[in-house]
């Protein structure tokens, strides 16, 4: 019994060292996102930048000398804020007043850019960083021995806390960061320069966030993958805590990584006859977490309700039904995909088969998000499901491929019927970042999960047997399947679930008073386009013969949303249209360079930049102008 | 018999009692306003009485039902139509749409996945649009529609529900003069026609004045009058409240 005290206790001790780091990356987040209103996806790519900076500058002032270590980690944590200055002046200045999703794929743009800056500077190779001098030892605690470094940091996190409440509640330049949180508009009619304001605020939150980073130098190696996994932690701890607050990013950091570092001491378990191993268990417990706190106090732990912000949201054009020749017009156009690779064309044939699985994957994105209002930055999620639960059911249940087929909607379906029960109850930036934190759980269990899925190696061998074997009849399959979805979604927005759902977006309150559960409108809605998505998934595994776990990750549901934007939210047809382009130019680029991660950031930077207000605001003023 | 019944309702935000123990009734087809100066807790008592808000104590009957602190749509759902202070209108939908959305819902019809909406309930809507004199921009999307005609498309959705009690929220609050007085004209009028209970919120006298058939006075939360516009005018309490003390005038209050 004293053995697992003395391990809850130590783990206890790993926890607060490990809250530490997470509470300075949340800090930063949260202290930008309250005053510029910027979800920051990049704060994880800072991180890294941290880290891997802190390596490099301990090695050129000397590893070994105690100047040579602290001043490598300050150097890296200044220069990761200087870089986030360059970011805020480059790309951020012209984007504050553009729709919030334009904003989080723009900084999304820059981890894609950071990441590739990164593997080109550093190498694909982890890097092992050197230990504090002076600090290499450990201590002794009930017979354990816990290493002196986490003991500092430990330390770090409290004192950090301590220098900010300082920072904002005893300085004039906390009173105006204070109250630029509260009502930014008002500080700008005081005479406040805001734009100097938004830059040394994200100066400051960059550089906690390359603090946080380079504080981790002796403790874990410098890796390509920590800006996501970092990222979306550091999302849970401010959707925890509370948008904007920094004393509740403390508090959530603490009990998140506590939590884990429970799971971690409780080790394997045997209750009831079986073995729980709760050291699996750390996501779950994340998940469970976040998911208690947003039920309970839907704004966080020491959250406020987000003031609406003025004059919001100019409203979508109607969305008519389609005129007479369009549905004619449609089938044309399939029946000509349909005869297109009969020239034998390997090459198309696979091609255009990716095509019609993104475009059904970004129409049923599209349907959450435009008619919805609901921005799901996660939708890979319930794509990746699907192919896991159709090659699942083919490997493990040996059902055939069309049989694994259906599993494929019922799987992303059932995703999104949970995951959208928590997110229907946020909406805007909060909604988003929930959508994204699922994805990730979704995504690190499956990573994670050997057994079942094969962890990073995913599964192999999904050939279909039978009808389906020969690729032209599966393409001709894919596309029936396809163009089927994506027809039900398109009559779906024109029925009359489809009016309540737009109802819901434009006027949840006068919805509402019309007898509309608005709420279970919009799960339902969560639920179709998960089914839809995972459908895609499935179609996208056996088109493949085998998937991995970037199948749900990060990178396709921005690829989804990269879609939608390109195509134009306000058109049904745009997605499709999106999904098309996007999917041909990706194939196009990644069969050129190594580096096609920069290079599709730095496309997305420059479609967000060119137009801020998207590609169906830019056709409207073009039709103003003309 | 009475339609709606609001009994020893009370509601505090924090330590400010907003709404203290306020009682009335509404009839069918009687149209009843609800005035007080800024702060008297009328938007209060009339998001009680919608389901926006939960009240701390008291009853409100429909009918002999009690729905205090259910939500608005179950309210909505049992003929308690709602018109907002500020308009609330389906922007992204034509005129006739955002009616069709609220006749689809009343039919329980708003989970239909597959049948097009456009002509479903579309005579109905149109006819709706008709009795409110909108029926000539039925085709227009909302988001284009001058400030008056909107609060014209709010009344027409709140009719869809076949209301028997119309909960109007400022009804006419910046629309012209002329404007308003047709406005309510109209409202009383369906309401004695169809006997709808209408209980509204104003800041114009004229139109409380010209159209109310009996008219509560609330002030810091409570109720501190009610009768016949001419006992309300006459009402010493009443001129105190919405004219001072009286020291500008030089009468004693």
């Amino acid at each position: 019994m004293s053995d697992l005290f003395a391990d809850i206790l130590i783990q206890f001790l790993n926890g607060l060292a490990g809250a530490s780091s997470l509470f300075l990356v949340a800090a930063g987040l949260s202290l930008i996102f309250g005053v510029t209103r910027i979800v920051n996806f990049a704060h994880g790519a800072l991180f890294m930048l941290g880290l891997y900076l802190a390596w490099s500058l301990i090695d050129l002032f000397g590893r070994s000398t105690l100047l040579g270590f602290w001043g490598g980690v300050l150097a890296a944590a200044l220069c990761v804020g200087a870089i986030g200055v360059v970011i805020e002046i480059v790309v951020l200045r012209r984007i504050y007043k553009a729709p919030e999703l334009f904003q989080l794929l723009a900084t999304f743009a820059l981890v894609l850019i950071i990441k590739d800056a990164v593997l080109f500077f550093w190498g694909a190779e982890e890097l092992l960083g050197p230990r504090a001098p002076g600090l290499r030892g450990a201590v002794e605690i009930f017979g354990r021995r816990f290493p002196e470094y986490d003991l500092l940091l430990i330390a770090a996190g409290p004192l950090v806390l301590g220098l900010l409440w300082l920072l904002l509640h005893r300085t004039r330049y906390g009173i105006f960061v204070r109250a630029a949180t509260q009502d930014r508009e008002m500080l700008a009619a005081l005479g406040t320069d805001e734009r100097r304001l938004f830059t040394s605020v994200f100066f400051l939150g960059a550089f906690l966030a390359g603090l946080g980073g380079a504080l981790q130098i002796p403790r874990e190696p410098a890796q390509l993958s920590l800006d996501l996994a970092v990222i979306s932690d550091a999302f849970v701890v401010v959707v925890v805590g509370g948008m904007g607050s920094i004393g509740g990013a403390f508090l959530a950091a603490l009990l998140i990584a506590q939590a884990k570092a429970l799971c971690i001491a409780l080790g394997d378990v045997s209750m009831f006859g079986t073995v729980v191993s709760f050291s699996k268990l750390t996501l779950v417990v994340e998940f469970a977490i976040m998911a208690a706190v947003l039920v309970l106090r839907p704004w966080g732990l020491l959250g406020k309700p987000l003031a609406l912000a003025r004059g919001a949201g100019a409203s979508a054009a109607p969305l008519d039904p389609p005129g007479p020749l369009f549905w004619p017009a449609s089938f044309v156009v399939l029946v000509l995909l349909a005869l297109a690779p009969l020239g034998g064309d390997r090459y198309l044939l696979v091609l255009m088969g990716d095509i019609a699985v993104f475009a059904l994957f970004a129409v049923s994105l599209h349907f959450l998000m435009g008619p919805g209002g609901l921005v799901s930055f996660g939708h890979a999620a319930y794509f990746g499901l699907g192919s896991y639960a159709a090659a699942l059911v083919f490997l493990r249940l040996d059902l055939p491929a069309e049989a694994a087929l259906l599993a494929a909607p019922l799987a992303g379906g059932a995703a999104a019927l949970l995951f959208g029960w928590f997110c229907v109850r946020l909406s805007g930036v909060y909604l988003a970042m929930l959508t994204l934190a699922f994805a990730q759980i979704a995504w690190s269990v499956v990573f994670q999960w050997n057994d079942a899925t094969g962890g990073s190696n995913g599964l192999i061998g999904l050939w279909p047997a039978g009808a389906l074997k020969d690729r032209t009849l599966y393409f001709w399959a894919t596309l029936v399947l396809c163009a089927g979805g994506i027809f039900f979604l398109w009559r779906t927005v024109h029925a009359p679930f489809g009016l309540a759902l737009r109802a819901a977006r434009d006027q949840p309150m006068r919805a509402e008073a019309v007898g509309i559960d608005t709420r279970r409108v919009q799960w339902v809605a969560f639920a179709l386009s998960g089914a839809f998505a995972g459908l895609a998934g499935g179609l996208f595994a056996f088109a493949k013969g085998s998937i991995s776990p970037d199948t749900l990750g990060v990178a396709r549901s921005v690829d989804g949303l990269a879609m939608v934007l390109l195509g134009g939210v306000q058109t049904l047809t745009g997605p499709v249209l999106g999904a098309a382009v996007f999917t041909w130019l990706q194939d196009e680029i990644a069969r050129n360079t190594e580096y096609w991660r920069a290079i599709l950031g730095f496309a997305i930077l420059a479609l967000v930049l060119a137009f801020p207000h998207g590609l169906g605001g830019a056709l409207k003023r073009l039709r103003g102008a003309a | 018999m009475t339609l709606l019944v609001a009994h020893g309702l009370r509601k505090a935000f924090g330590g400010v009692e907003a709404v203290v123990d306020v009682g009335f009734a509404v009839a069918p087809g009687e149209v009843v306003a609800l005035i007080g100066p800024n702060g008297a807790g009328k938007s209060t008592c009339f998001n009680m009485l919608n389901g926006q808000l939960a009240p701390d104590g008291g009853t409100i009957r429909l009918g002999g039902e009690n729905i205090a602190g259910r939500p608005p749509r179950a309210i909505a759902r049992l003929g308690v139509g709602r018109t907002f202070q500020i308009t609330a209108t389906f922007a992204s939908m034509r005129v006739r749409e955002n009616v069709q959305a609220a006749l689809q819902s009343f039919a329980g019809k708003s989970y239909g996945l597959w049948r097009s909406a456009d002509t479903l309930y579309r005579d109905e809507a149109l006819a709706l649009l008709a009795r409110v004199g909108m029926e000539d921009q039925a085709e227009r999307p909302c988001g284009t529609l001058a400030y008056g005609d909107l609060k014209r498309v709010e009344l027409a959705v709140a009719l869809a529900g076949r209301p028997r009690l119309l909960l109007m929220d400022e009804p006419t609050a910046g629309m012209a003069p002329v404007e308003r007085l047709a406005l309510m004209a109209l409202t009383a009028s369906l309401a004695r026609r169809e006997q709808i209970g209408v209980l509204f919120t104003e800041h114009d006298m004229d139109t409380v004045f010209a159209h109310a058939d009996r008219i509560l006075v609330l002030d810091r939360g409570r109720l501190i009058a009610e009768g016949s516009p001419d006992a309300v005018r006459n009402d010493p309490t009443v001129r105190r409240v919405y004219l001072g003390a009286g020291t500008m005038y030089g009468e004693q209050a």
